[in-house]
């Protein structure tokens, strides 16, 4: 196959006429995707379906793929009308793809190995409602057989969400995941922009991510418009703020790995530490989260000398905490006890259903999109690749880990880098985007990917002829990787499941947008 | 276990003053607003049309904000041309009824409510037993709610505790627009509550709906389903805002 004539290709963070989008006859894109995904080693970054715009009640499907090797996007469409033949039949990747397709559009996916909704949203069709969480659960016909229900309203403080357990005796042999109680329709909303809330939506998709999201939207606003286009000094901090984002997620997840193994040093001193890299994020943009920080066309703030020689002084001393922290937690047996061997996610399985990020990484799967589509300030300042092989929640944890050995590093390079920029560079950094920076190009297609903490964010955008977005696609890493946690219960004893959950530690809203 | 002993001896004791010793905030940290009075320019309404979410109106005296549903985003003060508008450091920001959340302009020097619910705070002065539930949102008011259990804040020093029954619960805590598919569990868990069963709003979603008023799949915030004890305003409101809030609720500030 010759992946340049089949598919439309784009680097990460470009846009180009819908026009140029090919759109095959289904069952050349069928055969065109599978064999990209089975065969040549490509991810689905996203899949939908948006209404055809000459033909109502016609949908368009719409299909990225990360060619990572390539360092590359690979675009294709194609037409359909009330249903076609599931992807997913073939190819294991594009079944939650399609189980969302069929709920948003209505349409069918003939011969879905499993065909449910996803996030219990009310019928567009107008048939009857449905109730979250009700629908059939895989269940085992024997009388040994027990059925543990969880959730939507969990123990702590956490957000809703259901779980299903099929157990015989304390193993579990099957979970299924219902989600969905989360929904608050933020790409519905998002049609018809970018407006005065456009971007505040986005930082909101994930709460835990909103710096990533901030970025690739802002990204992919300026391969959209060239008003839009950021300086490397505003790319610079934007990195910055990212490795302080993914510093504070893992810290934090860390901790909780050790409080759900009654391991309380490392627990109560990383729940500290945690907060110290969300203070430094307010340091340079007033809120822990570092909402509105990252705008189209730069940042809101600037960081004078002072401030950051003051980000080095605090980073070092927070980093000899964290990892005096995480030398007693890796040290304590009783502790490696409980992580080795626990809820392993094989690499195979990983690579099949298109697991990303962290628990892609700690299944032996190569990719970073910092790496195998480097953007901004990671293009000429990569970070080393963090991955294992084991698959469990060891193998998750010293992910963490060593990406936070790797992020440190690196801020440690772009604070210095931070300093020698000119006045000139620095006050480049700065946007006054605080209205929609309207007039995108009209009738484009733009992609943009970032390595949020948990792993790949990808946010597709369509816009009409107005340059208004027609479409906005957002595929948050939890939406890929909610499976896993379910295929890594299988045959795990249920009172595992608190730390495989925590060891993915995904995310309901960014996944039920 | 003397390897944990010398870790701890390395970290140290961490637990912050508050309230003894005032917060320190950062430099660029979105309080309270502070409003200029006076007219603003014929047919200016540049701050109502930047706003995501209407909480800000232009009035004769000038602009006024309701930080329930204020995002503290700041796009208002950046494109007032009178620079009218202005986030200053004030984090106690909680109040006790919707109305209290309106800011105007004003020349007396602003002191937080004080005369909260006299039941909830005669009983649980001592003793506070929180149900969090999280009703939609985007997982950061959960998140800097949580923070308050860790040795950073230690809340379990003011008798304030996170439960897992709302049978223990003396009130629920909600994050979040509710989510039409929320409201179903967040009612049923309201239900298993001991009454009179407080309830706290905490973020300008459960206040408000937030960013996602406009949005057919949630409720807009709590207002039209319990009417809440306490607002804790902010997206997401500081750790310091809503522990002082909690304390202000208990009768304890
Ligand atoms: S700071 Fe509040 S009032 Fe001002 S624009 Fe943002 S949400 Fe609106
Ligand atoms: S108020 Fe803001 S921070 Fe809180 S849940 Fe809503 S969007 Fe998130």
């Amino acid at each position: 196959m010759n992946m340049d004539t089949t598919f439309l290709t784009l680097p990460n963070g470009a846009a180009a006429p819908i026009a140029e989008l090919p759109v095959l006859p289904f069952a050349d894109f069928r055969a065109q995707l599978i064999q990209a995904v089975t065969q040549n080693g490509l991810r689905v970054s996203s899949f939908f379906a948006t209404p055809a715009s000459n033909r109502p009640g016609d949908f368009e499907l719409i299909a990225v793929l990360a060619d990572d090797r390539a360092h590359l996007l690979r675009l294709a469409a194609s037409r359909v009308s009330k249903s076609y033949l599931a992807l997913s039949a073939d190819c294991p990747a594009f079944h939650w793809f399609e189980r969302e397709i069929a709920e948003v559009t209505g349409l069918i996916c003939e011969n879905h190995p499993w065909p449910k909704p996803i996030r219990f949203t009310q019928p567009t069709t107008g048939a009857a409602g449905v109730l979250p969480g009700v629908t059939d659960y895989l269940r085992i016909a024997d009388e040994a057989a027990h059925e543990v229900a969880v959730g939507p309203v969990h123990a702590g403080v956490i957000e809703p969400g259901h779980f299903r357990f099929q157990c015989l005796g304390e193993e579990v042999i099957f979970l299924e995941i219902s989600l969905g109680y989360q929904h608050r329709g933020i790409e519905k909303m998002l049609v018809g922009g970018p407006d005065v809330r456009s971007a505040q939506l986005i930082e909101c998709a994930a709460g835990d991510t909103s710096i990533a999201s901030a970025w690739c939207y802002a990204r992919l606003q300026a391969a959209l418009s060239p008003a839009c286009q950021a300086s490397p000094a505003a790319e610079l901090w934007r990195g910055i703020a990212l490795e302080l984002e993914r510093s504070a997620n893992h810290t934090g997840d860390l901790g909780a790995l050790a409080g759900d193994v009654a391991f309380l040093p490392t627990q109560s001193f990383c729940g500290r530490i945690r907060g110290e890299y969300l203070n430094m994020t307010a340091a340079l943009c007033g809120n822990r989260f570092g909402r509105g920080y990252v705008l189209p066309g730069g940042l809101r703030y600037l960081a004078d000398n002072k401030k950051i020689a003051d980000l080095q002084t605090w980073r070092k001393r927070v980093h000899a905490d964290l990892t005096n922290a995480l030398d007693l937690l890796f040290d304590t047996p009783s502790v490696l006890d409980r992580f080795e061997n626990t809820g392993v996610l094989a690499p195979a399985d990983a690579a099949a259903v298109g697991i990303v990020g962290v628990a892609g990484r700690a299944s032996g799967l190569n990719n970073d999109i910092r790496l195998s589509h480097p953007y901004g300030p990671y293009t000429d300042r990569p970070l080393s690749l963090c991955a294992e092989g084991a698959g469990d929640v060891l193998a998750r944890a010293m992910v963490r880990r060593r990406e936070l050995d790797a992020s440190n590093q690196w801020l440690n390079e772009a604070l210095n880098a931070g300093t020698e920029l000119s006045a000139d560079e620095q006050a480049s950094a700065l946007s006054s985007h605080h209205s929609p920076a309207g007039g995108l190009a009209p009738s484009m297609i733009a992609v943009s990917l970032q390595e949020a903490w948990r792993g790949e964010l990808c946010h597709v955008a369509l816009t009409d002829s107005h340059g208004r977005f027609r479409h906005y696609k957002i595929v948050d890493p939890s939406f890929h990787n909610w499976y896993g946690l379910a295929l890594a219960l299988r045959g795990e004893q249920i009172s595992h499941f608190p730390i495989c959950n925590k060891s993915f530690n995904l995310s309901y809203c960014g996944h039920d947008l | 276990m003397y390897k944990a002993l010398k870790a701890r001896l390395f970290q140290g004791h961490r637990t912050g003053r508050f309230p003894a010793v005032a917060p320190t905030l950062p430099d660029h940290f979105q309080g309270r607003p502070q409003l200029q009075a006076g007219p603003c320019p014929k047919d200016c309404s540049a701050c109502e049309d930047i706003c995501p979410t209407k909480a800000v109106k232009v009035s004769a005296n000038g602009p006024q904000i309701d930080t329930g549903r204020c995002l503290f985003c700041g796009k208002c003060a950046a494109v007032c041309p009178r620079q009218a508008i202005a986030f200053g450091p004030e984090y106690r920001l909680a109040a006790f009824t919707r109305e209290q959340l309106v800011a105007g302009a004003s020349a007396a020097a602003w002191a937080p409510p004080t005369a909260g619910n006299v039941q909830c705070r005669d009983f649980c002065g001592q003793s506070l037993k929180i149900r969090q539930v999280s009703a939609g949102g985007c997982a950061a008011c959960e998140l800097d709610f949580n923070v308050l259990g860790t040795l950073a804040w230690d809340m379990g020093r003011f008798g304030i505790q996170v439960v897992a029954s709302p049978r223990h619960a003396d009130c629920i805590l909600v994050t979040g627009p509710v989510t039409r598919n929320m409201l179903l569990a967040l009612r049923k868990t309201h239900d298993a509550m001991p009454r009179p069963a407080w309830v706290i709003a905490c973020g300008a979603c459960a206040i408000s709906g937030g960013v996602f008023t406009d949005s057919p799949e949630t409720h807009g915030g709590l207002e039209a389903i319990f009417k809440p004890d306490l607002y804790i305003p902010g997206c997401p409101p500081h750790p310091t805002t809503i522990l002082e809030g909690l304390l202000r609720l208990m009768g304890r500030s």
